[in-house]
C-alpha cells in the first residue's frame, strides 16, 4: 500500500501531435522522463475544459505507447474517442496546446519471463494499449498474435506500424464491413486448443472481457484484463471505480479499477457480481 | 511578505492551519500522501467508518454534473477495527493530525464506535456523520430527524467523555438547519461539520432508468459550494460561539476565504481532489496569500467576518 502510483505526478505537458486517425484521434504528447516509467496497461488522468469549465473531474485514458527517444524527449500516445463532452474538448485541442495531467497511474499488465505465446485480444479502440504490449511482448522473445473487433469497421483501430510487432492479425466485425464477420471472442476457444498460448491480453469493454473469462476459465490460459469502470478520481480516493475482485482465499471484496486495476487477473474479478451489490 | 497566523481551532483541538481533507474523498490518507506530505495539511478528517466491514452500493456509483457531481458509495469501508489496527497508525506514522468520521446506522452503533475509540490515542477529534444520505436505509438518516441527531450526538458523548472535540455533520437537506444545529450542540457538540452533500439523481437516457446503481447520489462540487455558504452563515449568525468546520465545492482559496467569513474556523477539500490531487495544498497556499493581500495577520480575524456590521472598506 505504500508504493501507491508511486512514479505518479501531476504535470504541465504539451500537446504535440493531434491526428485524426478514422474515428478516433492520435495524440502525442511531451511528458519528460515520466516516459520512462510508463508501462503498458497504466494510464494518465486528464484535466478537460479548461480553467472556467464546468467539468471538474478528470478523464482517465490509457496510454497506448511511449516513446522515450523523440525529438520532444520523452512523449506518450493516446488513442481517444471523441464521444463525451471531455474527450471532444480533449480532441479539438491544438498541437502546442498544454495539458494538466497525472501519470502514470494503475497497475501494468505482467510481462512472462519466458519466451512464451500470447494472445492479445481487443474490442473498439481497446486496441491501443496492446500495441504497446506487443511491442514489449516480442522484446521479450514471445509470439504475439492478436485479435481485434468491433461492431463496424471504422471503431477498429490498427494502425500500419504497430503491426510489426505481432505475429498474425485477425478482424472481427458484427457487421461484416471489415476482416471477418463476428465476434473476437469467437474464435479464442479454438485458438486456445490449437496454440499453446499461455496468457490472454484483454483490453475493450467489459462485456468482451466476461467472455474472454468465460473461454480462459475453462482452460489453464491466464487472463490479463484492462478493466473499466468509471472514475471520477483516477488516483484511489473516490472509490466509484470498484468491482468485486475475489483474493487467494476466496474472500470478495470491492477493489478500485484505479489502483488494483486497470490490469487485473481475470480469473479473481467477480463477472457475474459486476455492476451488483455484494 | 508578513506571515499571516493560519493556525485554528475545533473544539479544544488545535490545527496548525485551517485546511482538511471532507471525509470519504481522501479515504484514509494514503492515496493523497503520494503527492505531498499529511502533516502539512490541518488534518486528515478520515472516511466515515462504521462497525463492520461494508462493500457500498453497485456501480455506476458516479455522475458528473454541471460543476459538480453525484456519488454513491455506500459507506465502503473496512470497520472500525481494521480501521484502528492499519489507518490510524499510518495516520499517526506520517505525523498527520486525525479526525475520525463515523457513521452508524443506529444510535446504539454510534455509541459503539466512540466506545472503541475511547482507548485510541493520537486522534485530534471525532466527526459524527449522521447526515450521508448514501446508506441504503433512506429513513434512517438522523439529521433529517432533530431528535434522532440528539440522540446520536448524546450517546457519543456520554460514551466518549469530556476530552475529545466532537464535530457533527449536518445535511443540508433539512428545513430549519439552525434548530438541527442547536439540538446537537446542546447534546454535547463542540462543532458542526457544514455540509454534506446535497441529495440529487441523473437518469440515463440511453436506458431512461436512474444513472446511479444506487438510483440517489450525493451532490458534491462548487455546485452546491452557495448553500454551504449559506448554512454556515446562518449556523454562525445563531451560534457564533461553535466552530464550523466548512465544506461543500471549495476549491481554490478565494472560495475557502469565503467559508470563513461566512463563519467556517476550517475547510474541507472534497471533490476538488479528485480533479487536483494537490488541490488542498494550493487552496491552503492561495488563503493564505488572500488573507495576507487583505491585510489580516491571523486567520482568525477573519471567521464570521461577513456579519460585521461594518463593512469592510
Amino acid at each position: 500500500m505504500a508504493l501507491i502510483n508511486k512514479n505518479a505526478a501531476q504535470i504541465s505537458a504539451a500537446l504535440v501531435s493531434n491526428k485524426r486517425v478514422g474515428q478516433y484521434h492520435q495524440l502525442i504528447i511531451n511528458i519528460g522522463d515520466l516516459a520512462q516509467l510508463c508501462k503498458p496497461g497504466n494510464f494518465v488522468a486528464i484535466s478537460v475544459g479548461g480553467e472556467t469549465s464546468g467539468m471538474v473531474l478528470r478523464r482517465a485514458f490509457a496510454i497506448s505507447r511511449v516513446s522515450t527517444s523523440t525529438t520532444f524527449g520523452g512523449t506518450m500516445e493516446l488513442i481517444v474517442a471523441p464521444h463525451g463532452q471531455g474527450s471532444r474538448w480533449l480532441c479539438a485541442q491544438p498541437e502546442g496546446a498544454t495539458l494538466n495531467l497525472v501519470v502514470p497511474l494503475g497497475t501494468a499488465f505482467g510481462i512472462p519471463t519466458e519466451p512464451v505465446q500470447v494472445l492479445l485480444v481487443g474490442g473498439g479502440y481497446g486496441s491501443a494499449p496492446l500495441f504497446g504490449l506487443a511491442e514489449t511482448l516480442n522484446a521479450r522473445g514471445c509470439r504475439v498474435d492478436m485479435l481485434l473487433g468491433a461492431s463496424t469497421a471504422g471503431k477498429i483501430y490498427a494502425p500500419m506500424e504497430g503491426k510489426r510487432a505481432v505475429n498474425s492479425l485477425r478482424i472481427y466485425t458484427e457487421d461484416g464491413s471489415m476482416g471477418q464477420m463476428g465476434r473476437v471472442t469467437d474464435p479464442i476457444a479454438s485458438l486456445i486448443k490449437d496454440m499453446d498460448i499461455a496468457v490472454i491480453y484483454s483490453c475493450g469493454p467489459m462485456a468482451m472481457l466476461s467472455a474472454i473469462n468465460a473461454i480462459t476459465s475453462q482452460s489453464d490460459v491466464i487472463h490479463q484484463c484492462a478493466v473499466e469502470e468509471s472514475m471520477a478520481c483516477g488516483i484511489g480516493i473516490c472509490m466509484t471505480c470498484v468491482l468485486p475482485v475475489a483474493d487467494e482465499t476466496g474472500a470478495v471484496s470491492m477493489l478500485r479499477s484505479c489502483i488494483d486495476g486497470p490490469v487485473m487477473d481475470g480469473a479473481y474479478v467477480q463477472w457475474d457480481k459486476v455492476g451488483q451489490v455484494l | 511578505m508578513t506571515s499571516v497566523d493560519l493556525s485554528t481551532t475545533i473544539g479544544n483541538a488545535w490545527f496548525p492551519n485551517p485546511i482538511f481533507t471532507a471525509s470519504g474523498c481522501a479515504s484514509s490518507g494514503r492515496e493523497l500522501a503520494q503527492f505531498f506530505p499529511l502533516n502539512d495539511l490541518g488534518g486528515v478528517v478520515t472516511k466515515s467508518v462504521m462497525s463492520k466491514a461494508r462493500t457500498g452500493r453497485p456501480t455506476p456509483r458516479m455522475a458528473e454534473t454541471p460543476s459538480g457531481m453525484l456519488n454513491s458509495i455506500g459507506l465502503q469501508g473496512p470497520g472500525i477495527d481494521a480501521f484502528i489496527a492499519k489507518d490510524i497508525p499510518y495516520l499517526i506514522e506520517q505525523k498527520a493530525r486525525i479526525i475520525v468520521s463515523i457513521a452508524g446506522e443506529t444510535v446504539e452503533e454510534y455509541s459503539t464506535l466512540a466506545r472503541k475509540l475511547r482507548s485510541v490515542s493520537g486522534i485530534s477529534a471525532i466527526e459524527v456523520n449522521i447526515s450521508c444520505p448514501n446508506v441504503e436505509n433512506r429513513g434512517m438518516v438522523f439529521a433529517c430527524d432533530p431528535d434522532a441527531s440528539r440522540r446520536v450526538i448524546d450517546g457519543v458523548r456520554r460514551t466518549i467523555g469530556g476530552e475529545l472535540p466532537i464535530i457533527a455533520k449536518l445535511s443540508p437537506d433539512v428545513t430549519d438547519l439552525v434548530s438541527i444545529a442547536r439540538g446537537v450542540v446542546d447534546a454535547g457538540a463542540d462543532a458542526l461539520a457544514l455540509i454534506n452533500t446535497v441529495l440529487g439523481m441523473v437518469i440515463n437516457l440511453d436506458t431512461m432508468r436512474p444513472h446511479l446503481g444506487g438510483k440517489t447520489g450525493g451532490l458534491s462540487g462548487p455546485a452546491i459550494r452557495p448553500i454551504a455558504v449559506r448554512a454556515i452563515y446562518q449556523v454562525h449568525e445563531a451560534m457564533p460561539k461553535v466552530p464550523i468546520l466548512g465544506m461543500g465545492g471549495v476549491s481554490n482559496g478565494r472560495d475557502a476565504l469565503e467559508m470563513i467569513a461566512a463563519g467556517a474556523s476550517g475547510v474541507s477539500i472534497g471533490t476538488a481532489s479528485f480533479g487536483n490531487p494537490m488541490a488542498l495544498i494550493s487552496v491552503a497556499q492561495e488563503l493564505k496569500d488572500l488573507l495576507n493581500a487583505k491585510g489580516f495577520t491571523s486567520l482568525r480575524d477573519a471567521i464570521g467576518f461577513a456579519h460585521r456590521i461594518e463593512r469592510p472598506q
